[in-house]
C-alpha cells in the first residue's frame, strides 16, 4: 500500500478532480477529493496531498490544516483489518472501555497503532449511531453488535482465520 | 405556473396504475428492515433467505419488499407478513433460521408463530384490538375513564374480554379546536375503522353494531386520511409504537426509502405541487411561522421566522438552503434513521423552503460515518432528477432547484452552522462570531437557511395539513412532535417520535418499557454533550424546550441516555467532557483550555485525588466557560458536568471524602476483598485472575494483594460462593 500510495494518483481521482474544477466553487470540493483518496489509497500521503495542490491551485498549507482538523482522515497507513470502537455515549455506558481495554491488551499496541505484522489497526470512532446494539465495534466496515471483553480474542481468531482463506 | 398539481396527479397516477398492474393490493407482503442498525442485526442474511425461498415457491403473489429502520432496534432484524385484511404481524430478533419456519407456516400456511412476534406475544390470538387515543394533553383520566367504558359494555353484551385487547395511543392530530378534550378517539383492528365518540351512548351504539353485529357503525365511524393512518394501521397494535405520534417518521419502516412510487403513493410530494401551483412564497413562510414550528438540531429557533429573515435583510438574489445532517452528539441516531428510511421526505422539505426564501441550490451537509444514509440520498436525488421533481422546471412549474451532498469528515463542532458553512467550502470547520447570521450571510457571503434533518421533514406535512392542524399538537410553545433516540439502560431502545409535553416518565416507562429487573432508574441523560442530566424524581418533567432548559438539561436533538444505578454521574459526565474537549476546534480559550482544565479536575477526582475546592472550582470554571466561549460548543460544554454536580453533589462528595464509587465504575475506586467466611478455597479466583495477585492454599481462604490488584472484575464475576467483596 505505501508503495502505491508514492506513486501518482489514479486517473479516476484525476478526473474527479477534474469534474470539481468545472463546477461552481471548485475549491470547496477539497474535502470530497480528499475522501475519495482516502477511498481509494486508506489514507492520506503527503505525495498524494501535494499533488492535489498542484491540480487543484490550492496551497499546500490550507489542505494541510484541513486534512489535519478533522479526524475522519488518516495520515498514515493502516492495517490490513481496521478495528474502530465505538465509544459513543450509548456504547460507554454499555462497557466500551472494557472491550477497547481488550483489543489493546490482545493486540499489544495502543489507540491508532499498527501490529507490527501490519495486520490489525486501532481505532476508536464516534457514535455510529448504532446505540441500541452498543457496544459496536467495526472492523474494516462491518459492524459487530453487543461485543463483550470476552469475545474479543475469539473475534480476532475469526477475522485472522477468514483473512487466511 | 399553474402546471405543478396536474403534473402531480398525472405522475400519482402512473404510480398508482402500474401498483394496481402488478396486483400489490392482493398481494402477501413479506418486509424486511434495511438500515445500518438493522444490517448489523443480521437484516441482509434474512432478507436473501426469504428472497431465496420465494423463488423457490414459485409464487407470485408473496412480495418482498424493504423498508427503512422501525425504531424498534433492540428487536431487530424485525420482518413483517402481511396479508391483506388482516392485522398485521410482525416478528422480532428474525434469524436466517427463523425465515424457513415464518416462510412454511405463515406466508404459505397463514398461521402466525405467536412465540416469534414482536413484544407482545399474545396479541394476534385475539380477535380485535382496539386502539385508544390518549393524548396527555387530552388528560390521561379521561383516556382510563373510556377503557373502563369500554370493558363495560363489552362486558353487558357478553363478548369475553379475552377477546378484545385494549391499547392507548398517543395524539393522532384528529380532533377538530373546540372537540379538543371532548371526544375519544379509537381504532378497531383487523378492519382499521376509525371512531368518534363523545358519550356512553355513542360508545354503545359502536360495541353493538361492531363487535356485536359485525358490522361497520356508519354513524359514529370517522372518515379521515390523517397523516400517521398509513404508520399506525401497520404497527398500531404493538405497545412500543402506538403510543407515539409518527409525523416524521411516519414513513420509517412503512415504505421501500428507494422507491419513489411508494413515498408519492403515500402522500409523498403533493405539498409541493401545492405549493408551486399557488406559488406564493410569503403565504409557505408565514404558514411555517403560524405552524409555531422549532429548529429540531436543538436550538429551537422557530422556523418560520428563520426563513423570513432570509429575506428580509438583503436583497442578494443569491440564497442556499442547507440540510445539517451533521449528526454529531454521541448517542443519538435520529437523522441516520430518518434518512435512511425516508429521504424524499427531507429533499421535498428542502425543495418547499427553496420556494418560500427562494434559493437555487440546496446542500445536504453530512456526516462521512454514515455511508447508507448518504447512498440512500444520492438514489433518492437521482430518482427524484429522473421524475423532475428536482433539477431544472420541476412538476412543470419553471422553478429550477437542485441538491447536493457534501460530506463532513468528522468533526462535531462542524454541526455549529457557521462552521458547517465553512466546511461546505471546503475550509476548516471553525465557527465564527455571530452576527452576522447565516440568513444574513452564509455560504460564499449569501443569505443562508440551515435547517436540521427533523425540522425539514416536518415542513411536507406543515403545508399538507395546515399550521392550525400542527399546531394543535404539543404545547403552547413547543409545537408538534420531537423525535428520540432512546438508548441506554432501558429495556426497548430505539426511535421514538412523541407530542411535545410528554412526560419523561412515559417516554422511558411506557414506550421504552422501563429498566432491567432489579435496577433503577437513576437518571436521564437528554441533549447529549450540550445537554443535562435530570434526575429520577423529575420524572413528571414534560419535553418542552423551555422545560427542559429549566431543569438543566436541553432538549437537543433528540439523543436520551437512560442511566441506572449502576452509572457514575462523575464518569458520566466525564465522558462527555472529553468528548467536548477532544472536539474542541481550539479558535477560543476558553473552549480550548478551560474544559481541559475541568477535565483534569474530573480526572483528578474519579483516581481517588480530588479536593472538596475542586467542586466550586469546576463551579466557577464551567460558568466562565459557558459566558465566554464563542460558539455553541463551547458555552454548553459545561452542562454535563453542572447538572450532573446540581443533582448529585452527594456523588461527588463521596468521590471526593471517602474515595469510594457508588456505582462502581471509577475503577481506581473499587477495592476487592475476599470474605474468609465465604471462600471454600476452590481457587478458581487465583486461578483466573490476570495478574496473579490472589494468594491462598487449596480449601483455604484466599486473599488479594491490593498493591497488585488491577481492578478487572476477574475474581467477582467467577466467584461461585459470592466470597469477593466490592467495595
Amino acid at each position: 500500500m505505501s508503495a502505491e500510495s508514492n506513486q501518482h494518483l489514479d486517473s479516476e481521482t484525476i478526473a474527479f478532480m477534474d469534474a470539481c474544477l468545472q463546477k461552481e466553487h471548485p475549491k470547496s470540493y477539497l474535502i470530497a477529493v480528499l475522501h475519495k483518496i482516502q477511498q481509494r489509497y486508506g489514507y492520506l500521503s503527503q505525495a498524494h496531498m501535494d499533488q492535489v495542490a498542484q491540480h487543484m491551485q490550492i496551497p499546500t498549507s490550507i489542505i494541510s490544516g484541513v486534512s489535519t482538523f478533522y479526524h475522519f482522515f488518516r495520515l498514515q497507513p493502516r492495517g490490513k483489518f481496521s478495528i474502530s470502537i465505538c465509544l459513543g455515549t450509548a456504547c460507554f455506558v454499555k462497557g466500551a472501555d472494557k472491550v477497547l481495554d481488550a483489543f489493546r491488551t490482545e493486540l499489544g499496541i495502543e489507540l491508532g497503532e499498527t501490529t507490527p505484522d501490519g495486520l490489525f489497526s486501532l481505532e476508536s470512532s464516534r457514535c455510529l449511531g448504532v446505540c441500541a446494539l452498543a457496544p459496536v465495534v467495526t472492523i474494516n466496515d462491518k459492524i459487530y453488535s453487543k461485543v463483550t471483553a470476552k469475545q474479543v480474542p475469539e473475534l480476532l481468531n475469526s477475522v485472522k482465520a477468514a483473512a487466511i482463506d | 405556473m399553474g402546471q405543478a398539481l396536474a403534473f402531480y396527479k398525472t405522475l400519482y397516477r402512473q404510480f398508482d396504475q402500474e401498483r394496481t398492474a402488478r396486483g400489490d393490493k392482493q398481494k402477501i407482503i413479506v418486509q424486511v428492515g434495511s438500515a445500518t442498525c438493522e444490517n448489523a442485526a443480521g437484516a441482509d442474511q434474512v432478507r436473501q433467505e426469504f428472497d431465496k425461498l420465494i423463488r423457490a415457491s414459485g409464487r407470485q403473489d408473496i412480495l418482498l419488499k424493504q423498508t427503512g429502520c422501525t425504531g424498534r432496534c433492540a428487536r431487530e432484524p424485525i420482518v413483517g407478513v402481511f396479508f391483506p385484511g388482516q392485522i398485521p404481524i410482525k416478528y422480532e430478533q428474525v434469524t436466517p433460521n427463523k425465515v424457513q419456519e415464518i416462510f412454511q407456516h405463515h406466508v404459505i400456511g397463514g398461521k402466525p408463530i405467536p412465540n416469534l412476534i414482536l413484544d407482545k406475544k399474545t396479541d394476534t390470538l385475539y380477535s380485535y384490538v382496539v386502539t385508544m387515543c390518549s393524548s396527555h394533553r387530552c388528560s390521561h383520566e379521561n383516556a382510563q375513564d373510556s377503557e373502563e367504558m369500554l370493558k363495560r359494555l363489552l362486558c353487558s353484551h357478553n363478548i369475553a374480554e379475552d377477546l378484545v385487547r385494549i391499547f392507548h395511543s398517543g395524539c393522532l392530530g384528529l380532533c377538530p379546536k373546540e372537540k379538543v378534550g371532548k371526544q375519544h378517539v379509537m381504532m378497531v383492528f383487523p378492519e382499521r375503522t376509525l371512531y368518534r365518540f363523545e358519550t356512553e351512548e355513542d360508545l354503545d351504539e359502536i360495541v353493538k353494531s361492531h363487535f356485536v353485529d359485525h358490522q361497520v357503525n356508519v354513524k359514529h365511524r370517522y372518515h379521515t386520511d390523517f397523516i400517521t393512518e398509513q404508520f399506525f394501521s401497520m404497527y398500531g397494535d404493538v405497545a412500543f409504537f402506538n403510543k407515539q405520534t409518527r409525523l416524521t417518521l411516519r414513513n420509517s419502516g412503512l415504505i421501500d426509502p428507494e422507491s419513489l412510487p411508494e413515498y408519492v403513493l403515500n402522500k409523498g410530494y403533493e405539498a409541493l405541487a401545492q405549493v408551486l401551483e399557488t406559488n406564493d412564497p410569503d403565504a409557505v413562510r408565514q404558514t411555517i411561522l403560524k405552524s409555531g414550528l422549532r429548529g429540531r438540531g436543538g436550538g429551537g429557533f422557530p422556523t418560520g421566522q428563520k426563513w423570513i429573515n432570509a429575506v428580509t435583510y438583503t436583497d442578494d438574489p443569491i440564497r442556499y438552503v442547507v440540510c445539517n445532517a451533521d449528526e454529531g452528539d454521541p448517542g443519538a441516531f435520529m437523522d441516520r434513521s430518518a434518512l435512511e428510511g425516508d429521504p424524499f421526505i427531507v429533499l421535498e422539505g428542502m425543495t418547499i423552503g427553496a420556494v418560500a426564501v427562494g434559493a437555487r441550490q440546496g446542500y445536504i451537509y453530512i456526516r462521512a460515518e454514515y455511508p447508507l444514509a448518504i447512498e440512500r440520498l444520492e438514489k433518492a436525488i437521482a430518482t427524484a432528477h429522473k421524475h423532475r421533481l428536482l433539477g431544472k422546471n420541476i412538476l412543470d412549474s419553471g422553478l429550477n432547484f437542485d441538491i447536493e451532498i457534501r460530506l463532513g469528515a468528522g468533526a462535531f463542532v462542524c454541526g455549529e452552522e457557521t462552521a458547517l458553512i465553512y466546511s461546505i467550502e471546503g475550509k476548516r470547520g471553525q465557527p465564527r462570531i455571530r452576527p452576522p447570521y447565516p440568513t444574513q450571510s452564509g455560504l460564499w457571503g449569501h443569505p443562508t437557511v440551515i435547517n436540521n434533518v427533523e425540522t425539514w421533514a416536518n415542513v411536507p406535512t406543515i403545508m399538507l395539513y395546515g399550521a392550525d392542524w400542527f399546531s394543535r399538537i404539543g404545547t403552547k410553545n413547543s409545537r408538534g412532535t420531537k423525535v428520540f433516540a432512546l438508548a441506554g439502560k432501558v429495556l426497548n431502545t430505539g426511535l421514538v417520535e412523541v407530542p411535545m409535553g410528554t412526560r419523561l416518565r412515559d417516554i422511558i416507562f411506557d414506550i421504552g418499557g422501563g429498566l432491567r429487573e432489579g435496577h433503577t432508574l437513576k437518571a436521564v441523560q437528554t441533549g447529549g454533550p450540550s445537554g443535562g442530566c435530570i434526575p429520577a424524581d423529575r420524572l413528571d418533567t414534560m419535553v418542552e424546550y423551555e422545560t427542559l432548559s429549566e431543569i438543566g438539561s436541553i432538549m437537543g436533538s433528540g439523543g436520551m441516555i437512560v442511566l441506572d444505578d449502576e452509572d457514575c454521574m462523575v464518569a458520566t459526565s466525564k465522558f462527555f467532557l472529553e468528548f467536548t474537549q477532544s472536539e474542541s476546534c481550539g479558535k477560543c480559550v476558553p473552549c480550548r483550555e478551560g474544559t481541559l482544565r475541568m477535565l483534569e479536575i474530573l480526572e483528578r477526582i474519579t483516581q481517588g485525588k480530588g479536593e472538596m475546592a475542586d467542586l466550586d472550582k469546576l463551579r466557577r470554571l464551567g460558568k466562565l466557560i459557558q459566558k465566554t466561549s464563542l460558539c455553541g460548543l463551547g458555552q454548553t460544554a459545561p452542562n454535563p458536568v453542572l447538572s450532573a454536580l446540581e443533582n448529585f453533589t452527594e456523588e461527588f462528595i463521596i468521590h471526593i471524602r471517602d474515595k469510594r464509587c457508588p456505582a462502581h465504575k471509577c475503577t481506581q475506586l473499587i477495592r476487592y476483598e475476599i470474605d474468609i467466611d465465604k471462600c471454600t478455597g476452590c481457587t478458581l479466583c487465583a486461578r483466573r485472575c490476570p495478574v496473579s495477585c490472589i494468594a491462598g492454599a487449596a480449601r483455604q481462604p484466599h486473599v488479594i494483594d491490593q498493591s497488585r490488584c488491577i481492578k478487572c472484575s476477574e475474581c467477582y464475576n467467577v466467584c461461585k460462593f459470592d466470597a469477593v467483596r466490592r467495595t
